[in-house]
C-alpha cells in the first residue's frame, strides 16, 4: 500500500471528522484505530444526546458513530481498524502493529485524535482491597452496551462529572439501581440540569463525601465512605469510579513530542500543531473531556489547518509560550500562540480548584483579554485568542476580586 | 486437576507439595527433575495467589542477609540456580545493580558493617559510593543522599513468569497441579500419608509444607501440632506509569534496619517504577488493604529519594502479605513427623532463594529417586522489556490490551496449555492484561467476552441485560 496523504490516529468523533474532510478534499487519508470497530467512545455510549451539532438530529451513541463511519468510508477514507500505533517518529513515521505484525507507515503529516480515558480507581489512591466489580464509565459501558452484561445490581457511583451521569443512564438501560453518587467536593461537577436525572431515579448524591475504602476479596462487598460525619460503611456489590478524564497521550509520552504537564496532552499552537510540525492534534487528546460534537468541530477546523499545512500555506512553527500564572489554573491551550489565526480561535481553560476573579491574559504586564469567571474544575472556560507577537511568554491568570 | 492421570493419582505420589507460592512451584520442579511423582496442591483457584501474588521483584545477592544463615545460604544458591536456568526457561534478567544509599548520619556510619557483611556473605564486587559519586551515575537522586555503596549483582526479574516457568517444568516432565484442593487433614501410616483435601483424598511418601501464609496451619492440620505462628506482614506498593523509568537504573535501597529492608525505589522488569513496602504487622492472612494514606507517605517518600517522581502518574497500586513468624529465619524442619518437611517462614526473600530452598530441602528430604536424564523445558512467553513481545511477531490476532499491549494470541495461551489462568487475577499474572495505565478503562468488555465461560473464577458475575 502505498502512503497516504495523511494518518489519522485514533478513530472517534475527532479523527472522523477531520478524515473525512481532509477526504473530501482529494486527499489520501488512513486513518489507524486499535479497536475492532471506528467510532470511538460513543460507540459504548448507548444513549442520547449525540449529533446536534453533525447530523441536525439526535441520535444514540453507537447510531452517531455509525453516521461518523459511514460519512469517512463515503468519502473515501481508508479505516484500518485492529491495528495499534507503537511509536511516533519524527517527520511523521508511525509505528504500527496488527495480526501481520509490526510495520511503519509514513505521511506528510499525521493528526493524534487519540481521546481520553477516566482516572483509574488505582490513580485516585482509594483503599481497602481490589476485588472484581470497580469498573470505569468506560468499562461498564463497553459490558453493557458492546456485551449486553450486567456485571453488578447495586453499585455506588464515584463522581458527579456530566460521565457519571451518562454511567447513571447506562445503568437505567442494564436495570442497574445505583445506590448513590458520591462526590468529594462541595458541588456537582456537571451543570445543574443533571442532577434532575440523578433525582429521577431516586438516586441520593451525597457531596463532601469520598470511597476512602472498597472491601471484598473477590466482588465488592461493600465501601468505607469518608463523609462530613466521620467513617460510614455502604454493604454494595459495585463501584463505577467515574471521570477524572485525562489525555491518553501514552504514545506523546514515549516520543520526541513535548507534552504539556498541565493537560497531560500535547504542547499545540494556534494550528493545532506539534512540536514536530509534521504532528497534529485534535479532540479529547488536548485537554481531557469535551463533548462530541466538540471533537468532531475541533477535528474539521483541524483539517482545515493540515490542508493549508499540506499547501504550504501555515506559518513557520514558533510564537510565545503560555505559562499559567495561578495555581487554581489547571491547563489552557493552545500553548503556543503566535500571530493568524487558525484552528483554535479560543483559548480553552480548565481550573484547578474551584475560582471566582477575572480570568486574565497578559504580556509584558499588559492585558490582553480578560473576563469575570465563577466557575468549578472540569467545567468549559475559554477566553477569546488574540493575536499574540513577539516571544516573550503570555501568562494566564487569576486576579481576585478587589 | 491437570496434566494427571486419575489412575496415578490415589495410588500414590512420591512427593506431595502442598501450596502453589514461589516456593513450592520451586519444589515440585526440583522434586520432579529428581525423578519424583510429584504432586502439587493448592488451595486457592488459582497458583501464586498468596504470598507470592505481591513482592518487589528483586533477585537478592543476599548481600545483607544473616551471616552464616540458612536464608543466606539459600539466596546465594537459588541466585545462582536462577542465572543457570533462566535462559532455557525463557525468564528475563534486568541487570539493574542497586544502590544503597545513607540519607542521615546515622545511617552513613551503618554502612561500613553493611559492606564488611557484604563481603562476609560473599558478595564481594561492592564499590563503595560518595553522594556526588551516587549522583553522577544516578543523576536523578536527590542532592540529599549522602554516601552509599553498589551492588552491582542486585537485578530485576519478573516475579510471575519465574514461578510460573518452575511449575510448567515440574508438570511438563509429569507433576500434576491440583488447584482449589485445600488440605483438610493428614494421616501416616506404612509410609504413607493419607490427605483429604477439599478435591478429594491424596496419597504421597513425602509431604512437604509450602503454605507460605498458612504454613502452621497446614503443620496443625498435618502433623496435628504447629511449632511456629504466622505473623502476617503486610507490604503496600505504588508503581508509577512507565515514563518514570527512566528516573532510576539502579535497584535503590535504603540502609535496612533489623525489621526491614525498607523501602525500595526500583524499575520492574514490565518497565514500570515502583516504591514500597511498607512493613506493618496484621492478624488476617486473607486480605490484604490498601490504605491512601500510607500510600501518599509511599508516594512522598519516593519523591524524596527522586524529586522528579512528582511529576508523574500512579499506574497501580497493591499489597502483599510475607509470612514472616516470630523469628526472622527460615522455619525449616525435618523432624516433625516422618516424611513430611516443613518449609515455613520464608518471609521475603522467597523469589531470589527458591530454587536454592528447594535443592535444599531435596538434599534434606534423602530420598532415592532417579533423576531425569533429558528433562523438557519449556519456554516462558516474555512479557518483560527485555527480549522480543508478542505483538512483534505476525500472527498475534490483535492487540487486546493497549497499555501493556497484549496480544490476543497471549491471552489465547494463558488460558489454555497446562495450568491454564483460572482467574482475572491470574490472567494478569501471565499476561499483564490491565495492569497499565487505564487499569482496564479500553479492554475490560473485551476481555469479558473472550474469558466467558473459561475461568473457574469469572470475571463478572453477569447478569444480561
Amino acid at each position: 500500500m502505498s502512503d497516504p496523504d495523511v494518518i489519522v490516529v485514533g478513530a472517534g468523533p475527532a479523527g472522523l471528522a477531520a478524515a473525512t474532510d481532509l477526504a473530501r478534499a482529494g486527499r489520501r487519508i488512513t486513518v489507524l484505530d486499535r479497536e475492532p470497530e471506528a467510532g470511538g467512545i460513543p460507540r459504548h455510549c448507548g444513549h442520547y444526546p449525540y449529533g446536534m451539532r453533525e447530523f441536525h438530529r439526535l441520535l444514540r451513541g453507537p447510531d452517531y458513530a455509525a453516521r461518523l463511519r459511514a460519512a469517512a468510508l463515503a468519502a473515501g477514507v481508508t479505516l484500518r481498524t485492529r491495528t495499534t500505533v507503537t511509536a511516533l517518529r519524527p517527520g511523521g513515521a508511525v509505528e504500527i502493529t496488527d495480526d501481520s505484525g509490526p510495520a511503519t507507515v509514513s505521511a506528510r503529516a499525521v493528526l493524534l485524535a487519540t481521546g481520553v480515558r477516566e482516572t483509574s480507581r488505582a490513580a485516585r489512591l482509594i483503599g481497602g482491597e481490589k476485588p472484581g466489580g470497580v469498573l470505569s464509565t468506560g468499562a461498564l459501558q463497553g459490558l453493557v452496551h458492546l456485551n449486553g452484561q450486567r456485571p453488578f445490581r447495586r453499585p455506588v457511583i464515584l463522581g458527579t462529572e456530566l460521565v457519571a451521569f451518562s454511567a447513571l443512564l447506562t445503568c437505567r438501560h442494564a436495570g442497574i439501581r445505583p445506590l448513590a453518587m458520591i462526590e468529594p467536593g462541595p458541588r456537582i461537577t456537571a451543570r445543574s440540569p443533571a442532577i434532575w436525572l440523578a433525582r429521577l431515579m431516586g438516586v441520593p448524591v451525597r457531596l463532601n463525601t469520598d470511597i476512602a475504602a472498597i472491601h471484598g476479596r473477590t466482588r465488592v462487598e461493600g465501601v468505607t465512605l469518608s463523609t462530613p460525619d466521620g467513617p460510614q460503611d455502604l454493604a454494595t456489590d459495585g463501584v463505577i469510579v467515574t471521570g477524572g478524564f485525562r489525555p491518553d497521550a501514552a504514545l506523546l509520552r514515549g516520543s520526541h513530542l513535548a507534552v504539556d504537564p498541565g493537560s497531560g496532552g500535547p504542547v499545540i499552537d494556534r494550528w493545532g500543531r506539534l512540536s514536530d510540525p509534521a504532528y497534529f492534534a485534535a479532540g479529547n487528546l488536548l485537554r481531557g473531556v469535551e463533548t462530541a460534537g466538540w471533537c468532531w468541530s475541533e477535528g474539521r477546523r483541524t483539517a482545515r489547518a493540515i490542508l493549508d499545512a499540506l499547501d504550504g500555506h501555515l506559518p513557520a512553527p514558533g510564537g510565545a509560550r503560555l505559562d499559567l500564572g495561578h495555581p487554581g489554573l489547571r491547563l489552557a491551550l493552545p500553548q503556543v500562540i503566535g500571530a493568524g489565526s487558525g484552528a483554535h480561535d479560543r483559548l480553552q481553560v480548565r481550573l484547578a480548584a474551584p475560582a471566582r476573579g477575572r480570568l486574565a491574559l497578559m504580556q509584558d504586564g499588559r492585558t490582553l483579554v480578560s473576563r469575570r469567571i465563577d466557575s468549578l474544575p472540569e467545567r468549559r472556560l475559554s477566553l477569546p485568542l488574540p493575536p499574540v507577537t513577539g516571544t516573550e511568554p503570555v501568562i494566564l491568570t487569576i486576579l481576585e476580586a478587589p | 486437576m491437570t496434566g494427571s492421570d486419575p489412575a496415578s493419582g490415589p495410588a500414590g505420589y512420591d512427593v506431595a507439595v502442598i501450596g502453589a507460592g514461589v516456593v513450592g512451584c520451586a519444589l515440585a520442579r526440583a522434586f520432579t527433575l529428581a525423578g519424583a511423582r510429584v504432586v502439587v496442591l493448592e488451595k486457592a483457584v488459582d497458583v501464586l495467589d498468596g504470598a507470592s501474588k505481591g513482592n518487589s521483584a528483586i533477585l537478592h545477592t543476599g548481600f545483607d542477609a544473616p551471616e552464616g544463615s540458612l536464608e543466606l545460604a539459600c539466596i546465594r544458591e537459588g541466585y545462582r540456580l536462577y542465572h543457570e536456568v533462566r535462559e532455557r526457561l525463557g525468564l528475563p534478567l534486568v541487570q539493574a545493580g542497586a544502590m544503597v544509599l545513607a540519607w542521615t548520619e546515622e545511617e552513613v556510619a551503618a554502612l561500613p558493617a553493611l559492606m564488611d557483611q557484604a563481603v562476609a556473605n560473599g558478595v564481594t564486587d561492592i564499590q563503595p559510593l560518595t553522594g556526588a559519586e551516587a549522583r553522577g551515575q544516578e543523576p536523578q537522586l536527590s542532592d540529599r543522599v549522602l554516601a552509599g555503596f553498589r551492588v552491582p549483582g542486585e537485578h530485576l526479574i519478573d516475579p510471575w513468569s519465574a514461578a510460573h516457568g518452575y511449575l510448567l517444568q515440574a508438570l511438563a516432565n509429569g507433576a500434576v497441579l491440583m488447584r482449589q484442593a485445600e488440605v483438610l487433614t493428614g494421616r501416616h501410616a506404612e509410609g504413607l500419608w493419607q490427605l483429604a483435601t477439599t478435591a478429594g483424598p491424596v496419597s504421597a511418601g513425602l509431604v512437604i509444607n509450602a503454605a507460605g501464609l498458612w504454613g502452621d496451619e497446614v503443620d496443625r492440620r498435618v502433623t496435628g501440632e504447629s511449632w511456629f505462628t504466622i505473623k502476617p506482614r503486610k507490604g503496600q506498593f505504588v508503581v508509577y506509569d512507565k515514563t518514570a523509568a527512566a528516573l532510576a537504573g539502579h535497584i535503590l535501597l535504603p540502609v535496612p534496619t533489623k525489621i526491614t529492608k525498607g523501602i525500595v525505589v526500583c524499575r520492574t522488569a514490565f518497565g514500570n517504577l515502583l516504591v514500597g513496602p511498607t512493613a506493618e504487622e496484621q492478624e488476617d492472612r486473607e486480605h490484604a488493604s490498601l490504605d491512601r494514606e500510607t500510600l501518599q507517605a509511599l508516594m512522598r517518600r519516593g519523591t524524596e529519594i527522586l524529586p522528579a517522581l512528582a511529576r508523574h502518574e500512579v499506574t497501580a497500586v497493591y499489597a502483599g502479605l510475607r509470612p514472616a513468624t516470630e523469628e526472622k529465619h527460615y522455619r525449616i524442619r525435618t523432624d516433625l513427623a516422618p516424611g513430611y518437611i516443613c518449609v515455613g517462614g520464608i518471609r521475603s526473600t522467597g523469589l531470589s532463594a527458591a530454587l536454592g530452598i528447594a535443592a535444599h530441602v531435596v538434599r534434606l528430604a534423602a530420598r532415592e529417586f532417579s533423576p531425569l536424564a533429558d528433562p523438557v523445558w519449556p519456554r516462558m512467553p516474555n512479557i518483560s522489556v527485555e527480549g522480543p513481545r508478542d505483538w512483534q511477531c505476525p500472527g498475534h490476532g490483535g492487540v487486546v490490551c493497549h497499555c501493556e499491549l497484549v496480544t490476543r494470541r497471549e491471552i489465547e495461551a494463558a488460558l489454555s496449555g497446562p495450568m491454564p489462568a483460572t482467574s482475572l487475577a491470574g490472567l494478569k499474572r501471565r499476561t499483564r492484561v490491565t495492569m497499565g495505565r487505564c487499569q482496564g478503562f479500553y479492554c475490560t468488555a473485551e476481555l469479558a467476552r473472550l474469558t466467558e465461560g473459561r475461568l473457574a473464577q469469572p470475571m463478572l458475575d453477569p447478569g444480561h441485560v
